[in-house]
């Protein structure tokens, strides 16, 4: 039996700032991931990631990260997209500063 | 100090014009980001996890207070008011942006600065002892012949390419504080039965993946034949070196898989070979370069103020007592300014305390900072009288914490809290062993006890050589932290054991705390430092205060297959 899809989305850094990015339902690139487009179709999520790689003179190191639905939009099931969605534990910086 | 030459600035003026112009080209879209990455990372830039990280090069760890006020500048300038200081003895900015860095690079120019070689397939910033030139134990000064290699390795047509990345430290002094067994080469300054200063030159060290001990390729090579010889030992290895793995790329692999006395032979059919070509142009240029790094003039005075305040101030003594070290003019001392006041990230510096060092520098240290490969800063030329007024300045400050070489100066890579290469957060660990032994008011009574912790096993922690090591690996999905004991990174340099199973982010201080104690009760006298009883008793007793409910023997068949 095929294992079950984990929900991805698509992220990557961005050209200029080098800051966590995520890809909108819109097709726009988003700070926050909550307002990320959870994909929950595989064929789907590959489609997006090839389309998102090409967008070179926005972003930098596009990939699908796993997630869990959750109220507040995607949840990271790992703990390094937690931090990429936070920023470093020890300053207040990247973006819980800029939330 | 090395200053610039026409020479040297006219190419780093260029060099920078050039990234420049990449940058643009870059932005506008003439370059994909696969050309660029390769031409960003030779000059320092990495993209990390949350923003670009700029890599600036302290060559051998020396700077004057222009360069350090510079670095400062940068830091408010262009990022967010604070440096971090590497473990290998350079300057990371965390926060710059891309369009920022080509002015980054010029500003760092004017200072006679860059981030050339901090990244990439090449022969990276060479370290070097941090007392170089103050040290009472040391054979000569190792900065000149690590500027020379320097100037050979930067831009180095042959060696542009290499299979991976290629390090070189130097010592000068019989008492190793520059890490040399766990270089790519490692360079020890010695004398031979006639008296000439040469160079004892050891090979295939590094830590990573696969830790490895330097072996001596050479007991003694002598100033003319060093740069030919360096040039044979890279020039062996850039062809045999594997570029099929990354992973076995590092000399460390080519030396194991193929013996060093194989690769000495190659090494000396290629010297003999490239030494014709050094015509001793090499010589006269080492000599000029000495002739920069001439010890400053030490004035000859009394001590009184020095002797008096260790006498009034239980504060300064204390101190006094872990942060100075044997220089070797007398009445002087060289400072070890720690950068790990209990609680704060290891290495970090913020705009405000490199200037104050600087100023330091300037006034009380005939304006000379060093960097230490443990993440703090040195002022190597301080005259004793003047330590007592030095000590009340760093205190106003923040930057007196009197912990070198105890339990909470402990190296920390910046971990999953910066890095894209992390498996698990680093500087948070250190933190809280820090504070967590600042309150139980015990580092001193412990001694001299090197804790390092590396956030992947790319090793940039050093975890291998800690006295405890602690590394933390991504396990399933959860942050875990394996502990190693008995590393050494000095002249006897060894690999610490591994404990057992590592630990959750929750355990790992307590372990950390359990070892200690299980030291202080199973250690001869206070005389007996942690790594000597470690040495005495053996694995033994840490593994079983550790593990007390556990060590069956199938938790220890699943961390062995681990």
């Amino acid at each position: 039996m095929p294992r079950p899809f984990t929900p991805k989305v698509v992220t990557a850094n961005a050209l200029l700032e080098g800051d966590v990015v995520y890809l909108a339902e819109d097709g726009s690139w988003t700070r926050r991931l909550s307002e990320a487009e959870l994909l929950t179709d595989e064929a789907d999520a590959q489609i997006r990631l090839i389309e998102a790689e090409k967008r070179t003179s926005e972003v930098v190191g596009v990939y699908l990260a796993d997630m869990a639905p959750g109220d507040a939009g995607p949840e990271p099931v790992h703990f390094r997209e937690a931090f990429r969605r936070t920023g470093p534990s020890n300053r207040f910086h990247g973006k819980q500063a800029d939330a | 100090m090395y200053r610039y030459d026409e020479f040297d600035a006219a190419f780093v003026a260029e060099r920078n014009r050039q990234f420049r112009a990449q940058v643009e080209r870059r932005i506008d879209g003439s370059l994909t980001e696969e050309e660029f990455r390769p031409l960003r990372l030779m000059n320092g830039l990495y993209l990390q996890l949350h923003a670009y990280m700029l890599r600036v090069a302290i060559p051998y760890g020396t700077l004057d207070s222009a360069k350090m006020r510079q670095l400062a500048y940068l830091a408010e300038r262009w990022d967010k008011g604070y440096g971090h200081f590497t473990t290998r003895q350079n300057i990371q900015y965390n926060w710059p942006e891309l369009r920022d860095v080509p002015d980054m690079l010029d500003a760092l120019a004017e200072v006679g600065m860059h981030a050339i070689q901090t990244s990439g397939n090449t022969i990276r910033n060479v370290t070097a002892d941090h007392f170089a030139g103050a040290a009472a134990d040391e054979i000569a000064d190792p900065r000149p012949v690590a500027e020379l290699i320097r100037q050979w390795s930067t831009d180095h047509p042959e060696f542009q390419f290499l299979p991976r990345k290629f390090k070189i430290a130097v010592t000068g002094a019989p008492n190793d504080r520059a890490v040399t067994a766990a270089h790519d080469i490692g360079l020890r300054i010695v004398r031979n039965d006639a008296g000439e200063i040469g160079y004892a030159v050891l090979v295939g060290g590094g830590l990573g993946r696969t830790p490895m001990i330097g072996k001596v390729i050479n007991g003694f090579v002598s100033q003319a034949d060093l740069l030919p010889y360096l040039e044979a030992i890279v020039s062996v290895w850039n062809l045999l070196g594997r570029r099929d793995n990354k992973y076995k790329a590092r000399i460390k692999i080519t030396v194991h898989e193929h013996g060093i006395d194989a690769i000495r032979e190659m090494v000396e059919a290629r010297f003999a070979e490239v030494r014709p070509q050094f015509s001793g142009v090499d010589l006269e240029l080492l000599r000029g370069i000495e002739a920069q790094f001439a010890a400053p003039a030490f004035r000859n005075a009394p001590t009184d103020a020095y002797d008096a305040a260790r006498d009034a101030d239980p504060v300064f003594r204390a101190w006094a007592d872990t942060n100075l070290s044997a220089h070797r003019a007398p009445g002087y001392a060289i400072v070890e300014i720690s950068l790990k006041a209990h609680g704060a990230t290891p290495g970090d510096a913020t705009a405000e305390q490199m200037r104050v060092m600087a100023d330091l520098a300037e006034r009380f240290g005939h304006d000379e900072l060093r960097i230490s490969h443990e993440q703090n800063v040195v002022l190597p030329h301080v005259h004793k009288s003047d330590l007592p007024e030095l000590h009340a300045i760093l205190r106003a400050h923040g930057l007196a914490t009197a912990n070198i070489g105890l339990v909470s100066d402990i190296i920390a890579c910046p971990g999953m809290d910066y890095c894209a290469l992390a498996t698990a957060r680093s500087i948070p660990i250190a933190q809280e062993i820090a504070t967590r032994f600042d309150e139980l008011k015990i580092e001193h009574e412990i001694g001299a006890l090197k804790i390092k912790i590396s956030g992947c096993i790319n090793a940039c922690g050093h975890h291998h050589v800690g006295h405890i090591g602690i590394l933390g690996l991504d396990r399933a999905g959860v942050e875990n932290y394996q502990i190693t004991l008995g590393g050494d990174h000095t002249q006897d340099a060894a690999l610490g054991e591994r404990t057992g199973p590592g630990f959750s982010a929750e355990e790992i201080v307590p372990a950390i705390e359990t070892i200690v104690t299980t030291y202080l009760s199973e250690r001869e006298g206070p005389g007996e430092t942690f790594l000597e009883t470690y040495r005495r008793v053996g694995m033994g007793p840490f593994k079983a205060a550790l593990y007390p409910a556990k060590g069956t023997s199938k938790d220890e068949a699943r961390a062995d297959a681990a």
